[in-house]
């Protein structure tokens, strides 16, 4: 079974959605997702291990080899990714069960799982599939169950928020189709591994530039680049929590793995950096990212608003070390991926929790709750710290990359630059410390307790994990700098 | 809105005819434009004509709504199932060959049994779908 895994590994959580959806009940359906959940990281894992050890594994779908036949293809960065996504499903899903329950009515409880676990399948599949059109495809099935996820809930305004996501996400998606379809008519192949050697002959011409510019605006429209990131904040504030965490998670960070794929395995960094001005574009959007997004979220008075908004300036962080274009920086890049998937998805729990408890994520609401959750705002005092970058946290360690990757190229000013905006983190996670810990409590909060046992320890593991990978970078910073080199060298 | 004589016997004239269509559409996949996801959509474009025609109430107990639902699942299932037991059977996820005894016959099953999947959530989707815009305000 072995040579299967990569198979396996998105049809897992495929058959996993389907029998969700057969389920007359939440319960029952959640069973299933934690199950699939818990395999995936072993998958994931044995695949790293493999591809660690021997290299890239190529999986033929159908017993069809590529070019013609689609291919799923594991190398050290995909396998990195693939980890991350089912990892933190693993963690989710524990904590899944009391907050669906509570957050989305019965009926529509086996939905919700079924809906996950089919994001789940087409995040997985964008990353482990090389080939461009079936990247596509699981796009699509990403993209439309979290649709679903975030219109479920039982707040009215996630209606509308999903529909806004839809329309943008349907946009970000023709334009990555009409992108694929350039780069077909013009080398004859869906490959992604093919088109790269095809486009080596054929140069930088007019349409190969004119598809990479489709491909990066329809992609960066996923990942929330800004000024694209319109559809985020919305969608994550009035998502159920388990779905916010979800795609805070994972959503964004695979869009970036699409990216890089695109920029250094398919275009190669000599057509992107010499002919285009991409890396100036994105050191410009990613900087405005930084800082008008930061600045934003100090003003959000709903901690999950507040939370989204941060969310688009630390993407702006990873977009900024792929647009330093050396290999420091795409280290830092890559890690600040892994690692604010890890501390973004803390602090959502932490709040999805207190939700859970007092049934309001307004800063407002949450004064004194550091008295009477300890634990629970223990964890989100710490991975605050590491979205700030504190010594010692995972955070930290990104930054460090980041801010050594743009000094090796000359540009203290962007080392500056990036300090300067984290100093705008310790205001927004200030506030919401400042609230919990040094107002009296009142309303709701004055009887809360910490959250649930089921619902704590993931998060506590998680804050746990920022502390972690703030000192051993094995699992982290040093696969990162596999991957960069990968990235890198790959290309020339 | 009141039922029209003409309409209704002209669309039970038609309905078998749509339905015995929608089972070329599928079975001339193979070798012909078609497939499962045209006889899904023809078979639920059946379904929407009797409803247009002869009302919801009907329809619903002609084609019920349970049953359009559970539908887009199974055709999942079944999909992904060939795929599984052409893992189980040594051969690649989705790999039709293992199937049967000669390559022809085998990736001609495999063919059909994969569009069968999709003949059947795309017919109940459809449906799952009309049903729900046209069950609204009631």
């Amino acid at each position: 079974m072995m040579q299967h895994l990569p198979a396996l590994q998105v049809v897992l959580p495929l058959l996993g959605a389907v029998f969700c959806a057969f389920m007359p009940r939440g319960a029952w359906a959640g069973a299933i997702a934690l199950a699939v959940s818990w395999i995936m990281p072993v998958i994931s894992g044995l695949l790293l291990a493999q591809v660690l050890q021997t290299g890239v594994i190529s999986y033929h779908v159908g017993g069809w080899p590529p070019p013609m036949g689609i291919e799923y293809r594991v190398d050290i960065l995909s396998a990195f990714i693939l980890m991350l996504v089912s990892v933190m499903g693993a963690i989710l899903m524990p904590y899944a069960r009391l907050s669906v329950a509570k957050e989305i009515s019965a009926r529509n409880q086996p939905y919700f799982y079924c809906m996950y676990l089919l994001c789940m399948t087409g995040l997985l599949g964008i990353t482990i599939t090389g080939d461009a059109f079936n990247v596509f495809v699981f796009l699509e099935v990403s993209s439309l169950s979290t649709y679903v996820l975030i219109a479920l809930g039982r707040d009215r305004r996630g209606l509308l928020a999903a529909y806004q996501y839809l329309v943008i996400g349907s946009i970000g998606a023709t334009l990555y189709v009409i992108g694929i379809g350039l780069l077909y008519s013009i080398t004859g192949t869906l490959n992604l591994v093919d088109i790269a050697s095809k486009l080596q002959t054929i140069g930088a011409t007019a349409p190969v530039l004119i598809a990479l510019g489709f491909l990066i605006t329809g992609i960066s429209l996923k990942l929330a680049l800004f000024p694209l990131h319109v559809w985020l904040p919305n969608a994550y504030t009035y998502a159920p929590s388990v779905a916010t965490i979800f795609l805070a998670g994972t959503a964004t960070k695979v869009a970036v793995y699409l990216l890089l794929r695109i920029i250094f395995t398919v275009y190669g960094v000599g057509t992107t950096s010499d002919g285009t001005p991409l890396s100036d574009i994105f050191i410009v959007l990613s900087v405005l990212a930084m800082f008008g997004a930061s600045i934003v979220a100090c003003f959000q008075d709903n901690v999950k608003r507040m939370l989204a908004y941060s969310s688009v300036a630390q993407i702006g962080y990873i977009t900024l070390g792929i647009a330093i274009l050396n290999k420091t920086g795409l280290t830092g890049g890559i890690s600040h991926l892994f690692n604010h998937a890890i501390m973004k998805a803390a602090l959502f729990m932490v709040i999805g929790g207190i939700f859970y408890r007092i049934g309001s994520a307004n800063i407002a609401n949450l004064a004194g709750i550091g008295r009477r959750m300890p634990l629970t705002m223990a964890a989100f005092v710490v991975a605050g710290l590491s979205i700030i970058g504190a010594p010692g946290t995972a955070g930290f360690i990104s930054k460090w990359y980041l801010v050594s990757g743009a000094m090796e190229k000359g540009w203290w000013w962007l080392g500056l630059l990036i300090v300067a905006s984290s100093v705008l983190s310790v205001v927004y996670i200030g506030r919401v410390v400042e609230a919990a810990y040094f107002q009296t409590p009142n309303g709701e909060a004055e009887k809360a307790t910490d959250m649930p046992a089921s619902m704590l320890l993931p998060t506590l593991v998680l804050a746990a994990a920022c502390i972690w990978f703030g000192f051993d970078t094995r699992l982290t910073a040093d696969i990162a700098a596999q991957a960069a080199s990968y990235l890198l060298g790959g290309a020339q | 809105m009141r039922p029209d004589a003409i309409l209704q016997i002209m669309s039970k004239l038609l309905l078998p005819f749509i339905l015995v269509f929608a089972l070329y559409v599928q079975f001339h996949g193979d070798y012909g434009p078609g497939g499962g996801f045209q006889a899904g959509v023809i078979t639920a474009a059946a379904v929407i004509l009797y409803a247009i025609t002869f009302g919801l109430a009907p329809a619903q107990r002609a084609a019920p709504p349970w049953i359009a639902e559970l539908m887009m699942p199974t055709g999942v299932l079944i999909f992904t199932g060939v795929g599984v037991v052409s893992l189980f059977k040594g051969g690649n996820f989705l790999n039709y060959t293992v199937l049967g005894h000669d390559q022809v016959h085998a990736q001609e099953w495999g063919i059909l049994l994969v569009e069968i999947g999709v003949f059947v959530t795309v017919a109940g989707t459809m449906t799952t779908i009309f049903y729900a815009f046209a069950g609204r305000g009631r």
